[in-house]
Protein backbone atom coordinates (compact mmCIF):
# COMPACT_ATOMS: atom_id res chain seq x y z
CA UNK A 1 0.00 0.00 0.00
CA UNK A 2 1.47 3.28 -1.11
CA UNK A 3 0.86 6.58 0.58
CA UNK A 4 -0.76 9.23 -1.54
CA UNK A 5 1.78 11.47 -3.23
CA UNK A 6 2.11 14.74 -1.36
CA UNK A 7 3.74 17.56 -3.30
CA UNK A 8 5.90 18.72 -0.44
CA UNK A 9 7.95 20.78 -2.87
CA UNK A 10 5.30 23.46 -3.20
CA UNK A 11 4.65 24.99 0.20
CA UNK A 12 1.14 26.33 0.42
CA UNK A 13 0.64 29.89 1.44
CA UNK A 14 -0.69 30.02 4.95
CA UNK A 15 -3.82 32.13 5.27
CA UNK A 16 -4.29 33.71 8.66
CA UNK A 17 -6.26 36.52 10.20
CA UNK A 18 -4.33 39.75 9.89
CA UNK A 19 -3.14 41.31 13.13
CA UNK A 20 -4.20 44.70 14.45
CA UNK A 21 -0.93 46.27 13.26
CA UNK A 22 -1.68 45.31 9.66
CA UNK A 23 -4.99 47.16 9.61
CA UNK A 24 -3.58 50.48 8.42
CA UNK A 25 -1.83 48.83 5.48
CA UNK A 26 -4.77 46.59 4.54
CA UNK A 27 -6.62 47.84 1.49
CA UNK A 28 -10.21 47.04 2.42
CA UNK A 29 -12.49 47.10 -0.65
CA UNK A 30 -15.64 49.33 -0.51
CA UNK A 31 -17.97 46.41 0.41
CA UNK A 32 -15.65 45.68 3.34
CA UNK A 33 -15.78 49.32 4.45
CA UNK A 34 -19.59 49.25 4.27
CA UNK A 35 -19.61 46.06 6.32
CA UNK A 36 -17.36 47.25 9.15
CA UNK A 37 -19.14 50.62 9.28
CA UNK A 38 -22.44 48.72 9.50
CA UNK A 39 -21.09 47.14 12.66
CA UNK A 40 -19.61 50.38 13.99
CA UNK A 41 -22.83 52.31 13.39
CA UNK A 42 -24.85 49.50 15.00
CA UNK A 43 -22.72 49.57 18.15
CA UNK A 44 -22.94 53.35 18.18
CA UNK A 45 -26.73 53.27 18.08
CA UNK A 46 -26.87 50.57 20.75
CA UNK A 47 -24.60 52.59 23.06
CA UNK A 48 -26.57 55.78 22.40
CA UNK A 49 -29.96 54.16 22.98
CA UNK A 50 -30.19 55.72 26.49
CA UNK A 51 -29.46 59.13 24.91
CA UNK A 52 -32.23 58.62 22.34
CA UNK A 53 -34.69 57.48 25.02
CA UNK A 54 -33.74 60.53 27.08
CA UNK A 55 -34.54 62.77 24.08
CA UNK A 56 -37.83 60.92 23.50
CA UNK A 57 -38.67 61.20 27.21
CA UNK A 58 -38.05 64.97 27.21
CA UNK A 59 -39.98 65.42 23.98
CA UNK A 60 -43.10 63.59 25.16
CA UNK A 61 -43.40 64.03 28.92
CA UNK A 62 -44.77 67.58 29.07
CA UNK A 63 -44.81 70.95 27.42
CA UNK A 64 -42.21 72.00 29.97
CA UNK A 65 -39.84 69.10 29.22
CA UNK A 66 -40.38 69.73 25.48
CA UNK A 67 -39.05 73.26 25.99
CA UNK A 68 -36.11 71.88 27.99
CA UNK A 69 -35.36 69.59 25.04
CA UNK A 70 -35.47 72.62 22.75
CA UNK A 71 -32.87 74.27 24.98
CA UNK A 72 -30.74 71.12 25.20
CA UNK A 73 -30.86 70.82 21.39
CA UNK A 74 -29.05 74.17 21.16
CA UNK A 75 -25.96 72.89 22.99
CA UNK A 76 -22.99 71.87 20.81
CA UNK A 77 -22.54 68.50 22.55
CA UNK A 78 -26.12 67.37 21.92
CA UNK A 79 -25.89 68.62 18.33
CA UNK A 80 -22.64 66.77 17.66
CA UNK A 81 -23.87 63.53 19.22
CA UNK A 82 -27.17 63.80 17.33
CA UNK A 83 -25.30 64.43 14.06
CA UNK A 84 -23.07 61.39 14.50
CA UNK A 85 -26.13 59.39 15.41
CA UNK A 86 -27.91 60.60 12.27
CA UNK A 87 -25.00 59.42 10.12
CA UNK A 88 -24.97 56.08 11.99
CA UNK A 89 -28.68 55.58 11.41
CA UNK A 90 -28.51 56.53 7.71
CA UNK A 91 -25.45 54.39 7.00
CA UNK A 92 -26.89 51.44 8.94
CA UNK A 93 -30.20 51.77 7.06
CA UNK A 94 -28.61 52.09 3.61
CA UNK A 95 -26.18 49.24 4.25
CA UNK A 96 -29.01 47.12 5.67
CA UNK A 97 -31.14 47.63 2.57
CA UNK A 98 -28.10 46.63 0.48
CA UNK A 99 -27.69 43.45 2.52
CA UNK A 100 -31.38 42.63 2.10
CA UNK A 101 -31.05 43.07 -1.67
CA UNK A 102 -27.93 40.85 -1.70
CA UNK A 103 -29.97 38.23 0.20
CA UNK A 104 -32.48 38.41 -2.64
CA UNK A 105 -29.59 37.85 -5.08
CA UNK A 106 -29.81 41.41 -6.40
CA UNK A 107 -26.42 42.89 -7.36
CA UNK A 108 -24.33 39.95 -6.19
CA UNK A 109 -21.67 40.07 -8.92
CA UNK A 110 -18.46 41.89 -8.08
CA UNK A 111 -18.82 45.14 -10.09
CA UNK A 112 -22.45 45.59 -8.98
CA UNK A 113 -21.62 44.85 -5.32
CA UNK A 114 -18.75 47.33 -5.45
CA UNK A 115 -20.96 49.98 -7.05
CA UNK A 116 -23.74 49.51 -4.48
CA UNK A 117 -21.17 49.70 -1.67
CA UNK A 118 -19.94 53.07 -2.94
CA UNK A 119 -23.56 54.26 -3.24
CA UNK A 120 -24.23 53.20 0.38
CA UNK A 121 -21.11 55.02 1.64
CA UNK A 122 -22.01 58.16 -0.32
CA UNK A 123 -25.64 58.03 0.86
CA UNK A 124 -24.54 57.89 4.49
CA UNK A 125 -22.06 60.74 4.08
CA UNK A 126 -24.24 63.06 1.97
CA UNK A 127 -27.48 62.55 3.92
CA UNK A 128 -25.49 62.55 7.17
CA UNK A 129 -24.04 65.96 6.34
CA UNK A 130 -27.51 67.20 5.37
CA UNK A 131 -28.87 65.95 8.70
CA UNK A 132 -26.01 67.61 10.57
CA UNK A 133 -26.68 70.92 8.80
CA UNK A 134 -30.35 70.64 9.77
CA UNK A 135 -29.45 69.78 13.38
CA UNK A 136 -27.08 72.77 13.57
CA UNK A 137 -29.81 75.02 12.20
CA UNK A 138 -27.96 75.88 8.98
CA UNK A 139 -30.48 74.22 6.69
CA UNK B 1 -19.51 24.70 28.79
CA UNK B 2 -20.56 22.93 25.67
CA UNK B 3 -23.79 21.35 24.54
CA UNK B 4 -22.75 18.08 22.92
CA UNK B 5 -19.33 18.01 21.31
CA UNK B 6 -19.36 21.26 19.33
CA UNK B 7 -22.12 23.57 20.52
CA UNK B 8 -21.16 26.29 22.94
CA UNK B 9 -23.54 27.56 25.63
CA UNK B 10 -22.83 31.13 24.51
CA UNK B 11 -22.62 30.28 20.81
CA UNK B 12 -25.00 31.18 18.01
CA UNK B 13 -28.35 29.45 17.77
CA UNK B 14 -26.99 27.20 15.05
CA UNK B 15 -29.68 27.81 12.54
CA UNK B 16 -31.65 30.21 10.46
CA UNK B 17 -33.60 31.77 13.27
CA UNK B 18 -31.27 34.62 14.23
CA UNK B 19 -30.44 35.34 10.61
CA UNK B 20 -34.11 35.54 9.71
CA UNK B 21 -35.03 37.50 12.84
CA UNK B 22 -32.40 40.08 11.97
CA UNK B 23 -34.04 40.65 8.60
CA UNK B 24 -37.66 40.54 9.75
CA UNK B 25 -37.03 42.99 12.59
CA UNK B 26 -35.19 45.29 10.16
CA UNK B 27 -38.22 45.27 7.86
CA UNK B 28 -40.54 46.07 10.80
CA UNK B 29 -38.36 49.05 11.76
CA UNK B 30 -38.22 50.35 8.19
CA UNK B 31 -42.03 50.25 7.91
CA UNK B 32 -42.39 51.97 11.31
CA UNK B 33 -39.82 54.64 10.38
CA UNK B 34 -41.74 55.42 7.17
CA UNK B 35 -45.05 55.64 9.07
CA UNK B 36 -43.53 57.90 11.75
CA UNK B 37 -41.88 60.13 9.14
CA UNK B 38 -45.21 60.40 7.30
CA UNK B 39 -47.12 61.32 10.48
CA UNK B 40 -44.40 63.82 11.45
CA UNK B 41 -44.56 65.54 8.07
CA UNK B 42 -48.38 65.47 8.01
CA UNK B 43 -48.67 66.96 11.53
CA UNK B 44 -46.20 69.77 10.69
CA UNK B 45 -44.69 69.31 14.14
CA UNK B 46 -43.31 72.44 15.72
CA UNK B 47 -44.83 72.33 19.18
CA UNK B 48 -45.45 69.87 21.97
CA UNK B 49 -49.13 69.26 21.25
CA UNK B 50 -48.57 68.24 17.63
CA UNK B 51 -45.70 65.92 18.58
CA UNK B 52 -47.46 64.33 21.57
CA UNK B 53 -50.61 64.04 19.44
CA UNK B 54 -48.81 61.54 17.20
CA UNK B 55 -48.23 59.16 20.11
CA UNK B 56 -51.54 59.74 21.92
CA UNK B 57 -53.69 57.14 20.06
CA UNK B 58 -53.38 53.60 21.38
CA UNK B 59 -52.60 52.05 17.95
CA UNK B 60 -49.55 54.33 17.63
CA UNK B 61 -48.41 53.45 21.16
CA UNK B 62 -48.68 49.75 20.29
CA UNK B 63 -46.95 50.21 16.92
CA UNK B 64 -44.13 52.13 18.60
CA UNK B 65 -43.73 49.48 21.27
CA UNK B 66 -43.66 46.72 18.63
CA UNK B 67 -41.04 48.65 16.66
CA UNK B 68 -39.02 49.01 19.88
CA UNK B 69 -39.35 45.26 20.52
CA UNK B 70 -38.06 44.68 16.97
CA UNK B 71 -35.19 47.06 17.73
CA UNK B 72 -34.41 45.18 20.91
CA UNK B 73 -34.30 41.79 19.20
CA UNK B 74 -32.29 43.26 16.30
CA UNK B 75 -29.79 44.86 18.69
CA UNK B 76 -29.55 41.64 20.70
CA UNK B 77 -28.60 39.58 17.63
CA UNK B 78 -26.16 42.23 16.43
CA UNK B 79 -24.45 42.86 19.76
CA UNK B 80 -24.33 39.13 20.49
CA UNK B 81 -22.57 38.61 17.13
CA UNK B 82 -19.95 41.14 18.21
CA UNK B 83 -19.35 39.43 21.57
CA UNK B 84 -19.07 36.10 19.74
CA UNK B 85 -16.53 37.56 17.29
CA UNK B 86 -14.23 39.30 19.76
CA UNK B 87 -14.72 37.74 23.21
CA UNK B 88 -13.57 34.15 23.50
CA UNK B 89 -13.64 33.23 27.23
CA UNK B 90 -17.04 31.61 27.85
CA UNK B 91 -17.58 33.13 31.30
CA UNK B 92 -16.84 36.69 30.18
CA UNK B 93 -19.03 36.24 27.13
CA UNK B 94 -21.91 34.92 29.22
CA UNK B 95 -21.61 37.93 31.52
CA UNK B 96 -21.64 40.31 28.54
CA UNK B 97 -24.67 38.52 27.04
CA UNK B 98 -26.50 38.90 30.34
CA UNK B 99 -25.53 42.58 30.62
CA UNK B 100 -26.78 43.19 27.07
CA UNK B 101 -30.12 41.51 27.75
CA UNK B 102 -30.59 43.37 31.05
CA UNK B 103 -29.76 46.70 29.39
CA UNK B 104 -32.24 46.07 26.57
CA UNK B 105 -34.88 45.00 29.11
CA UNK B 106 -34.34 48.20 31.08
CA UNK B 107 -34.56 50.32 27.90
CA UNK B 108 -37.82 48.56 26.95
CA UNK B 109 -39.32 49.32 30.38
CA UNK B 110 -38.27 52.95 30.01
CA UNK B 111 -39.85 53.08 26.55
CA UNK B 112 -43.15 51.73 27.93
CA UNK B 113 -43.17 54.42 30.62
CA UNK B 114 -42.44 57.20 28.12
CA UNK B 115 -45.15 56.04 25.74
CA UNK B 116 -47.91 55.40 28.25
CA UNK B 117 -47.47 58.76 29.95
CA UNK B 118 -48.48 60.61 26.80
Amino acid sequence: MTTSPTPAATPRREIRNISIGDLSAYRLPPPGVVSILHRVSGVLMFLLLPFVLWLLDLSLTSEDSFERLRAAAQTPLVRIVASVLAWGFLHHLAAGVRFLLLDLHVGVDKPAARRSAVIVLATGIVLGIAAALWIFGVL
Amino acid sequence: MAIGSKRLVVGAHYGLRSWLAQRVTAAVMIVYAIVLLGLWVAARVHDYDAWAGIFAPLPMKIATLLAFAALGYHAWVGVRDIWMDYVKPVGVRLALHLATILALGAFAAWAVQILWRV
